[in-house]
């Protein structure tokens, strides 16, 4: 090896190399593989089919989090309730039956640790820096916040990794997104990470792995980096990591898979040598003033559809390229809204606080704040927390965040991916509109025809004390 | 995989920006546990607007489909993929692609060409009443009007198309290589710690 300067990337992947192709295809060995219900089953049965073996099934950990209904899971008697739906209730047995079959770990539905995957990779200790970890779900990118190299696959893939524990891929390119300074008053990292897709596009890192560099996010806790890696994905870029730091290594002591001991120290002496070297060269670099950032709202059917809370609906007819108007137009008939609109008029009649992007004890913390002695808006017809894990679900509960929520007028519930994607009962009826602390306002989303507005925690509880998309900074301080 | 070497036929020029996964398959349709039977419900938020490409009879049974740019952004779902087979479409042209789609689509032998948008452009007029042919070997999207528009394939996926190579099976002639690289100094470190 060279003495070239690397990237965080760049080190990570050096060190993962089992083989490279003359074609530049590399054989890449994978540390950590997070299974759940919905985009496992065909590739277990292709196992099944070639009679292939789970190769490290002490390296993979799966749980149930899409399908998963967010109402009680055991009766009075403490026995579980089944899932209604025979689609949803299939193939959460189907993962039962693949993971006993397999000899793969795992944290049941009604387990304490039982969350969304990628609140409880990070929260287990799963997630460690240095290492590359995949999940067939995009938002895997979520673990880059701790330094592991960490994607998105399909099932061809997954069935790749769980027989050889390997990928064959080829190196990306690097996105270097430079922010500094300090984040605003009422700014959260949501904010944040919707300006920066409002600014690149959401094929603004497509082929690109983005290394999150600069003080605003050096002096950001594991959180606020996970909330803002997981959407790397909205941005184009299949992975988004940030160095491992004492943040990182003060989050991850202790943690339940985590190194410990003697092989802490180990760990600690190796995870430090990972951060980009000076003088390392990126692909490509964006600087953004953290000053700059706003607390921000999605307007139309795409991530990059973003504004400030102040601003107004852009008009379609701003566009040059005759296609980008076409989008504009059917964003805008979809959510049925007009050009010149204020944000700030917008009224919505949902609110969902969860999903992998917002569902942590900081998140519930920034949403209880604007809601403690507040009740919600009378034009609010559903408000939803959905915590990202029973363990986030407890802490919350001991803190007194439950009784916040329940007396603003929010339903509390139990932990999944709930509303995001409308796998599970939680829906949001067609044409409603929804403030939503998810990561994706794509049509349909929520639910068919339902309208969905991308924002932070802290905005989301604002949204529904007002009824109406709403500047959190008017309702604190 | 089958062995895939050319794709030829009629083309629906469908041509928005940013088809994501949900427009492909919404998450409703993902609680199959089988990767048959998705078409049917495949871009079903488009075929229910009037008069849309995919119901058009003259491209009725095409195996291309014409996008604009960013197409496939979005979740990892390869159900997407699943469901656009499943409809018939073997081969997708479009200016750019999401870089999960664009693997899972390969890795079922679906074929993801990109091309520069000016082109693109002109394939989707020519969709309108002529076919479109997507050659492997010679790496050209060509047209009854000759057309001919080189594209890039990685080398190696071109490789598993043509070859219609097991990809798991290629992999698994490496495992001496992977047991060398799980017996390096240091991997222990890597293990999972049981919790307490």
């Amino acid at each position: 090896m060279s003495n070239r300067p690397r990237t965080l990337y760049e080190k990570i992947w050096d060190a993962h190399v089992v083989e490279r192709r003359d074609d530049g295809t590399c054989l890449i060995y994978v540390d950590r593989h997070l299974v759940h219900e919905v985009t496992s089953p065909q590739a277990f049965d292709g196992l099944r089919a070639a009679g292939r073996r789970v190769r490290r099934p002490d390296l993979t950990l799966a749980v149930p989090d899409h399908n998963l209904a967010t109402t009680r899971r055991v009766d009075a008697d403490g026995a579980r309730l089944p899932i209604a739906d025979p689609a949803s209730r299939a193939q959460l047995e189907a993962l039962e039956r693949n993971v006993a079959e397999f000899g793969i770990p795992y944290i049941d539905d009604l387990a304490a640790a039982q969350g969304i995957v990628h609140v409880v990779g990070p929260e287990q200790g799963f997630t460690l820096p240095g290492t590359i970890l995949v999940c067939g779900d995009s938002h895997t990118a979520s673990h880059g916040a701790l330094g592991a190299l960490a994607f998105g696959i399909g099932t061809s893939e997954l069935e790749h990794v769980l027989a050889t524990q390997t990928l064959q891929l080829r190196q990306s390119k690097t996105l270097e997104i430079r922010v500094d300074g300090t984040l605003g008053f009422g700014v959260a990292p949501k904010d944040l990470i919707l300006h920066l897709i409002g600014r690149i596009g959401t094929a603004g890192g497509t082929g690109h792995v983005i290394e999150y560099r600069g003080s605003t996010f050096a002096g950001m806790s594991i959180e606020g980096r996970l909330t803002i890696a997981n959407m790397s994905i909205e941005a184009g870029a299949r992975s988004g990591l940030f160095a491992p730091d004492e943040t990182t290594f003060a989050y991850l002591k202790g943690r339940p898979m985590a190194p410990k001991g003697a092989d802490w120290e180990r760990a600690l002496a190796w995870w430090r040598t990972l951060p980009t070297d000076d003088g390392a060269a990126f692909d490509r670099s964006v600087r953004i003033d953290a000053s700059d950032v706003a607390p921000s709202v999605t307007w139309g059917t795409s991530p990059e559809d973003v504004v400030a809370v102040t601003g107004s609906i852009p008009d379609p007819e701003r566009h040059a390229d005759p296609a980008k108007r076409a989008a504009a137009r059917n964003s805008l008939d979809y959510m049925g809204l007009a050009a010149g609109t204020r944000m700030e008029d917008v009224a919505v009649s949902h609110v969902f606080i969860g999903s992998c992007t917002n569902s942590r004890i900081e998140d519930l913390r920034a949403a209880a704040e604007v809601l403690r002695a507040r009740k919600i808006h009378e034009g609010i017809s559903l408000a939803l927390v959905v915590p990202g894990s029973g363990l986030v679900k407890r802490q919350a509960e001991a803190e007194g965040l439950d009784r916040i929520f329940i007396e603003a007028g929010f339903e509390w519930r139990e932990p999944g991916c709930s509303m995001c994607l409308a796998m599970n009962p939680d829906k949001v009826p067609p044409g409603a509109r929804c403030a939503s602390t998810s990561n994706r306002n794509f049509v349909g989303r929520q639910g068919p025809g339902a309208r969905t507005h991308l924002l932070s925690p802290a905005m989301a509880a604002a949204a529904a004390v007002k009824g109406r998309l709403a500047d959190v900074r008017e309702l604190v301080g | 995989m089958s062995v895939v070497t050319a794709v030829e036929g009629r083309a629906i020029p469908l041509g928005r920006a940013n088809v994501d996964t949900d427009i492909i398959i919404p998450a409703a349709h993902l609680k199959t546990v089988a990767r048959e039977g998705l078409g049917r419900f495949a871009f079903e938020t488009i075929r229910a607007e009037p008069g849309n490409v995919f119901d058009d009879p003259a491209h009725a049974g095409a195996p291309i489909l014409i996008a604009g740019d960013n197409f496939g952004c979005g979740s990892s779902r390869e159900h997407a993929v699943w469901a656009m087979l499943d409809l018939g479409i073997k081969a997708v042209i479009a200016p750019g692609f999401s870089d999960i789609f664009s693997s899972n689509a390969f890795k079922n032998g679906l074929v993801a060409v990109a091309l520069p948008q000016a082109e693109v452009d002109r394939l989707m007029d020519v969709a309108k009443d002529q076919p479109i042919r997507v050659d492997l070997e010679t790496m050209i999207v060509s047209t009854p009007y000759q057309d001919r528009f080189a594209f890039d394939l990685d080398p190696f996926r071109r490789d598993c198309l043509m070859r219609g190579l097991d990809e798991i099976g290629l992999t698994l002639e490496s495992e001496a290589a992977i047991a060398a690289y799980e017996a390096r100094p240091g991997a222990d470190l890597l293990q999972p710690a049981v919790p307490d």
